[in-house]
């Protein structure tokens, strides 16, 4: 069992140069925050790592941090410029019995993280979902479509960001009430 | 039904007009498409079983479209089921008779502002006959809304499809 003081120091000493760090005076868990194009090797080194050995991926999150800035829009609707997206993924050693709750945050404008669906299986449908709702880039995932909007909705719109229209139409069917 | 009214004495023929033998035979044995949405399914469903027995009113899931009568929208109506209940709808033979069950159904209910996913109201996309309201409405709003359609059915002319 290890602290996630102790996993973030094996973290920034196995991989050099790459930009790990820790928040701990959180309310809730200690979070480590990782670069979103490094995730997938962090993680791989996380499940087989002999200290570590967290072999399930308990749940992945998109979130829409909208720490940007906020400007009209020409139809005076609020839209989000700039800031990040994040994904958050909370792991558990069921060997070791500890846990750790790690966050990759990609700009809003290009938000790419690189897919963990290789290490767990879990991290499948999951990714599909914060692909769906918040649109975040998952590299190198096998079959990354919209999971439960349509997949005929539309490019780019997704409905968990923080400064989402609603269209008018879809498919000839009115959506707003 | 005013079917028996006009029984001739010796008790082996009776009188009827075509209307209301139609219309009769209509609706005692509406055949409901085996299909449902969200929880007011499940309310659906426990109509359907023992205690209230839907059956009792000649209403049996039948799960193909073609051979079905009416359609319970019994449930939440996302956009992206939309388009297939509509498909279903065609699908299924005239006379076709629709009960929109709950608030989901009649009017998108909890998700009628932030419910970027839900379609406001299933009478949007098919012609609705019976609005059965509640969240979800219980067995005995079921076959009240059950009975309000038969009534409508009852009333029909062969020219012109009312419900």
């Amino acid at each position: 069992m290890k602290k996630a003081e102790e996993i973030f120091e094996l973290i920034k000493s196995s991989f050099p140069g790459v930009t790990v760090e820790l928040s701990a005076d959180m309310p809730t868990e200690p979070i480590i925050s990782v670069d979103p194009l490094k995730v997938h090797e962090i993680c791989k080194f996380l499940r087989d790592n002999e200290d570590c050995k967290f072999d399930s991926l308990m749940n992945l999150s998109g979130v829409d941090d909208a720490n940007g800035e906020k400007i009209k829009d020409e139809d005076d609707s609020e839209i989000i410029k700039g800031g990040t997206l994040s994904v958050y993924y909370h792991l558990h050693s069921m060997s070791l019995n500890h846990k750790i709750t790690l966050r990759a945050s990609a700009p809003r404008e290009n938000p790419e993280v690189e897919s963990v669906d290789n290490v767990w299986k879990a991290a499948d449908w999951h990714e599909r979902e914060a692909y769906d709702m918040c649109g975040i880039k998952f590299l190198n995932h096998y079959d990354l479509r919209r999971i439960l909007m349509p997949y005929d909705w539309e490019d780019g719109s997704y409905p968990l960001r923080k400064d989402y229209k609603n269209p008018e139409f879809y498919n000839g069917m009115k959506v707003p009430y | 039904m005013g079917l028996l009214d006009k029984e001739f004495s010796d008790g082996n023929i009776v009188i009827a007009k075509t209307e209301d033998l139609f219309n009769w035979a209509r609706l005692s044995s509406l055949w409901q498409l085996s299909f449902g949405l969200a929880c007011c399914a499940i309310e659906m469903m426990a109509t359907s079983a023992s205690h209230y027995d839907f059956d009792r009113f000649g209403v049996m899931p039948r799960p193909t479209p073609r051979q079905a009568d009416v359609i319970i929208i019994s449930g939440t109506v996302t956009l992206k089921m939309a388009t297939r209940i509509k498909r279903l709808y065609e699908q299924m033979p005239d006379p076709k008779y629709i009960i929109s069950m709950g608030s989901c159904a009649n009017c998108g209910g909890p998700y009628w502002e932030h419910g970027y996913h839900v379609l406001k109201g299933v009478d949007r996309i098919i012609p609705v006959d019976v609005y059965v309201p509640g969240c979800p409405p219980r067995p005995e709003a079921l076959l009240e809304g059950l009975l309000k359609l038969q009534e409508k059915i009852k009333n029909e002319s062969l020219r012109t499809k009312t419900a």
